[in-house]
């Protein structure tokens, strides 16, 4: 066997090892399905009525459930960060990961794993809350081949943020604080971007953040591809996005795992 | 050690200059040692005496601020890869994934050391029925009792089959049952040739288990050898008497006159081994009027082994 068979091998071992976790230990799934299917009915029910209106032709003729869904897709990213964040900081406080550090392990399986469970966790989450949108109205008019672009960039967005989680868990120095520096990205992002209304609609200084931060684009593209509108460039800058922010959070996440790990007492 | 080159008693473990640091504090001065082999070893000391450090650093865990340290041969730092392939640990806190059954912690331990798929259940049977934990095969560790839990915690450890293990306090907070079957699974990876490097607070552990015992305080080594030098450098045992006041102390030392009296606390303590003939024996020499307000047997135990050796002459001084 080579090195990257082993590689591949030994996360593989991890990621069976945390997906085993995620359903031995199902709240955190729960809830990262739980958040984004609450915020769906809010802004769907309560909140869709005058915000549906004020939308005007921002909403492609659309109605607002249409506008509204493919957000509640990328708060489904955003809300795995939460769960990865603390799971990643769960393992490196326990006694477990002294073994394997003195064991012939691949050194990079272990965050490996908790990135694909967080992905695997997250694309389960979001496939029951599309059935939830499709139930209270969501009406897409996707293609197969949209379908497939659609949870090619969740994937890749959750793939990212699962990085940048991981990074944030390593160095938190607590469970709380593991998951509440997670909170921006959970909340704070999503909401200052055009996941609810289009930024075009936001004063000027927040406008100007929300059109240039990673959110907009990502949920710009899902929403083109689920309403069958042009997709334009803006994917490829959702891509580009999501490539910067996984590279990022890579690199951080191994230094702060070297780090974090070498010098316990 | 004059063996070290010898290749019946080849060095699982060469230790030499080994030093480490916290901050200021300084956790490892300069410590040696060479375990054979085959052989158990004992790292006996007290909280603090850098016992843990010294597994760490062996285990590949964390780095020595200076000296050497070479397992199997192997330098720690710079072939810790090799280290990792031959050493198994069991380290003082509980290693175990509380979310896996006891089943699936060992078939994940295999699967991170590469075995076939046939050794991976054949080997993880062959543990459970070893360690008695055949019953809790499908319960998650958060149901096992402290003694359980080490249990499958060294299965782990020896899934891979290590020709060296390191158990750091394998014993500690464990009831003195559990601790009897785990001196059981260690004198039985002993007979099977496997190396082990064991760190206890207990002299007694040390005693029945080890072939050779180092004795490490505030970072030294103290003292080493077999169990049998080692109480041969025992202060022996003695009677304290404790008298009301000087006079009697007085008195008394006039009469035992292998006593050494402390007179700040009015104590006289007299060589004695403890047994009734010869406890009679003292009292008889006492006149009536000595005023003895207490007395104790003192058999001597790992403090006084402390004591003995760190130069600290009288324990209640320290406490």
């Amino acid at each position: 066997m080579n090195a990257l068979t082993i590689a591949i091998q030994d996360s593989t071992t991890m990621l069976g090892r945390e997906l085993k976790h995620t359903l031995r230990f199902p709240l955190l799934l729960v809830s990262t399905i739980l958040v984004p299917v609450v915020m769906l009915m809010l802004f769907d029910y309560i909140l869709g009525g005058p915000i549906g209106h004020g939308l005007g032709d921002a909403a492609h003729g659309a109605s607002y459930v249409d506008f509204l869904v493919p957000g509640i897709l990328l708060l489904t990213v955003a809300a795995g960060c939460g769960p990865a964040a603390i799971n990643v900081h769960t393992d490196m406080a326990g006694g477990f990961i002294d073994r394997i550090r003195t064991m012939a392990v691949t050194r990079g399986a272990l965050l490996a794993g908790h990135v694909g469970g967080s992905v695997v966790r997250t694309l389960g989450a979001a496939v029951v809350v599309t059935l939830v949108a499709l139930v209270v109205g969501f009406r897409p008019k996707a293609t197969l081949g949209d379908w497939f672009a659609v949870f090619g960039i969740v994937a890749a967005f959750s793939f990212a943020l699962a990085w940048l989680s991981a990074a944030l868990g390593l160095v938190a120095k607590t469970v709380a604080g593991a998951n509440g520096s997670t909170l921006p990205i959970q909340f704070l992002l999503p909401f200052l971007s055009s996941t609810f209304v289009p930024a075009a609609s936001m004063p000027a200084g927040v406008r100007w953040f929300s059109e240039n931060q990673p959110f907009t684009p990502v949920v710009e593209s899902l929403r083109a591809l689920l309403t069958g509108a042009p997709v334009g460039s803006t994917t490829c800058l959702a891509l580009a996005w999501c490539a910067a922010i996984a590279l990022g959070g890579y690199l951080w996440a191994q230094a702060a795992f070297r780090r974090g790990v070498g010098e316990r007492m | 050690m004059n063996a070290m080159t010898s290749d019946a008693t080849r060095n699982a473990v060469s230790v030499s200059g080994l030093r480490k640091t916290y901050g200021k504090k300084v956790v490892l001065d300069g410590v040696d040692l060479d375990i054979h082999e085959g052989e158990v070893f004992a790292l006996l000391g007290p909280n603090g005496a850098g016992k843990t450090t010294i597994v760490r650093i062996l285990s590949t865990l964390i780095p020595a601020d200076g000296g050497t340290a070479r397992v199997m041969g192997h330098d720690v730092r710079r072939e810790a890869a090799a280290v990792r392939k031959v050493i198994g640990v069991t380290g003082q806190f509980s290693a175990v994934d509380n979310l896996l059954t006891g089943e699936e912690n060992l078939l994940l331990i295999g699967r991170l050391l590469h075995l076939p798929a046939t050794e991976l259940r054949a080997r993880t049977a062959q543990l459970l029925q070893l360690f008695d934990l055949v019953e809790l095969t499908k319960r998650t560790p958060a149901t096992y009792s402290g003694g359980e839990k080490r249990r499958l915690d060294i299965a782990m450890t020896l899934m891979g089959r290590p020709k060296l293990i390191f158990l750091d306090e394998p014993t500690t907070g464990l009831d003195p049952r559990s601790r009897q079957t785990m001196w059981q699974v260690i004198r039985d990876l002993a007979a099977d040739g496997v190396t082990i490097l064991l760190t206890t607070q207990y002299l007694e552990e040390a005693d029945q288990l080890a072939d050779r015992i180092a004795l490490l305080d505030r970072g030294h080594v103290v003292a080493e050898g077999t169990p049998d030098d080692l109480k041969g450098r025992l202060p022996g045992a003695h009677i304290r008497l404790r008298f009301a006041d000087a006079a009697s102390l007085d008195e008394a030392a006039r009469e035992l006159r292998d006593g050494t009296r402390d007179d700040q606390d009015l104590v006289l303590r007299v060589p004695n081994d403890g047994g009734i003939r010869s406890l009679r024996d003292v009292l008889a020499r006492l006149r009536d009027d000595v005023a003895v307000e207490d007395l104790s047997i003192h058999t001597p135990d790992l403090d006084d082994v402390f004591f003995a050796l760190t130069g600290n002459t009288s324990k209640e001084q320290t406490t």
